[in-house]
């Protein structure tokens, strides 16, 4: 019996111990499980980034079918947007490494990502990454 | 997604089409019209029901052996140099031909005619061969599963299969293994208000033998040649209705 208790209380002990070191690291959250993203332009998206993080897929593909079907240019969801203001400015390129754009976090999320099969990752004028709302404008 | 085949809804929507462009080509002022206003279009707006794209190519001025109509839409729409020549995407191509009894011979680029009934639109399986409401003719890739049914229906030949991975499109002309592709009119550009490239380096070769634009507008360069001066489709025995006007074959 005192040795059950014994045995009990050390992993007790063992256990508290690993999260009093754990908590500081995760409190400052640099230690959040989640991709490294790097994020040239932050805060000048077209929306929230709970809601991008959620809804770029949808977005993306309702747009699609506008701008292809229906003709209609310079909409506020564009595929060449989200690049132009996205790549990394090292590469030039939303694919590269774990850290670029795209690639990182969908390499995180172990989602296949399809549309750079055909379309360009890197933006038609480096540079232009300031003036992604711009984009496709005559 | 439109398509039309009773005849007589075809005929009603050009009666329609001619009516709305002849409205939009009410003159404004001296040199400005309503037309020109709704050619370059406004950002959110869609392709125009009330035109319709298309060319007229004068074969008289197409000078044999000059390809940079060709080498304008590669470079254009970033077509890859180094292709195996039997799987090079053929968005235009030009084509010699021989009248056998007279001797007589032509020089003419061929490409999608952007028909309006386009046979490659009826054939496809999965919707995603289309014709814009503005007549061009397009392929949709999200949609294209490469069964190249299309490739089959077009009696122009004007359909090509990407065979081989591509890296550097561009970013305005995405290209990808598995689908078919074909001359778009440089949709992207025409949707800026710009001519395609093939008929913006034959302007600036000086040959000036394609003329663009929209043929439902009465006071167009291309409409106005139509009416005045002889000109042929193309297979005019399938009654496709093609887009694109040959002159001098």
């Amino acid at each position: 019996m005192d040795a059950r208790i014994r045995s009990f209380l050390a992993r007790a002990i063992a256990t508290l111990a690993a999260l009093a070191w754990a908590l500081p690291a995760l409190a400052d959250g640099s230690a959040v499980l989640g991709p490294e993203v790097l994020i040239e332009n932050p805060g000048h998206c077209i929306a929230p980034a709970q809601e991008m993080r959620r809804n770029h897929p949808d977005m993306l593909k309702h747009q699609r079918d506008i701008t292809v079907h229906a003709g209609t240019r310079g909409a506020r969801v564009s595929l060449n947007a989200c690049i132009a203001c996205h790549a990394n400015r090292s590469n030039g390129s939303v694919l590269g490494s774990s850290r670029n754009f795209c690639q990182g976090c969908h390499e995180f999320a172990a989602v296949r990502l399809d549309c750079f099969e055909c379309h360009q990752s890197v933006p038609d004028k480096p540079g232009a990454a300031a003036t992604p709302l711009a984009m496709n404008r005559p | 997604m439109s398509q039309d085949p009773a005849p007589s809804s075809a005929a009603r929507r050009a009666a329609l089409a001619a009516g709305a462009a002849a409205t939009g080509g009410a003159l404004l002022a001296p040199g400005l019209r309503l037309v020109q206003v709704a050619q370059a279009r406004s950002t959110g707006e869609g392709a125009d029901p009330g035109v319709r794209w298309g060319m007229l190519i004068d074969t008289d001025r197409c000078a044999k052996g000059c390809s940079r109509c060709v080498d304008a839409c590669a470079s254009e729409n970033g077509f890859a140099s180094g292709i195996d020549l039997r799987q090079r995407p053929q968005w235009i191509r030009k084509i010699e031909i021989k009248e056998v009894r007279t001797g007589r011979e032509a020089s003419l680029p061929m490409m999608c005619q952007h028909c309006a009934q386009p046979p490659c639109v009826d054939v496809c399986p999965t919707g995603a061969s289309f014709k814009r409401a503005d007549g061009i003719v397009l392929v949709d890739r999200h949609a294209c599963i490469g069964c190249r049914y299309c490739v089959m229906a077009c009696p122009y030949q004007a359909r090509s299969f990407v065979h081989e991975p591509v890296t550097g499109q561009k970013p305005d002309v995405p290209r990808g293994k598995g689908t078919v592709e074909g001359c778009t009119f440089c949709v992207h550009k025409i949707d800026r208000g710009a001519s395609p490239a093939c008929v913006q380096a034959c302007a600036d070769e000086g040959h000036r033998a394609m003329v663009f634009g929209d043929l439902n507008d009465p006071h167009s360069e291309i409409a106005q040649r139509l009416r005045a001066e002889a000109s042929k489709a193309v297979r005019p025995d399938l009654a496709l209705d093609p887009g694109v006007r040959y002159q001098g074959i």
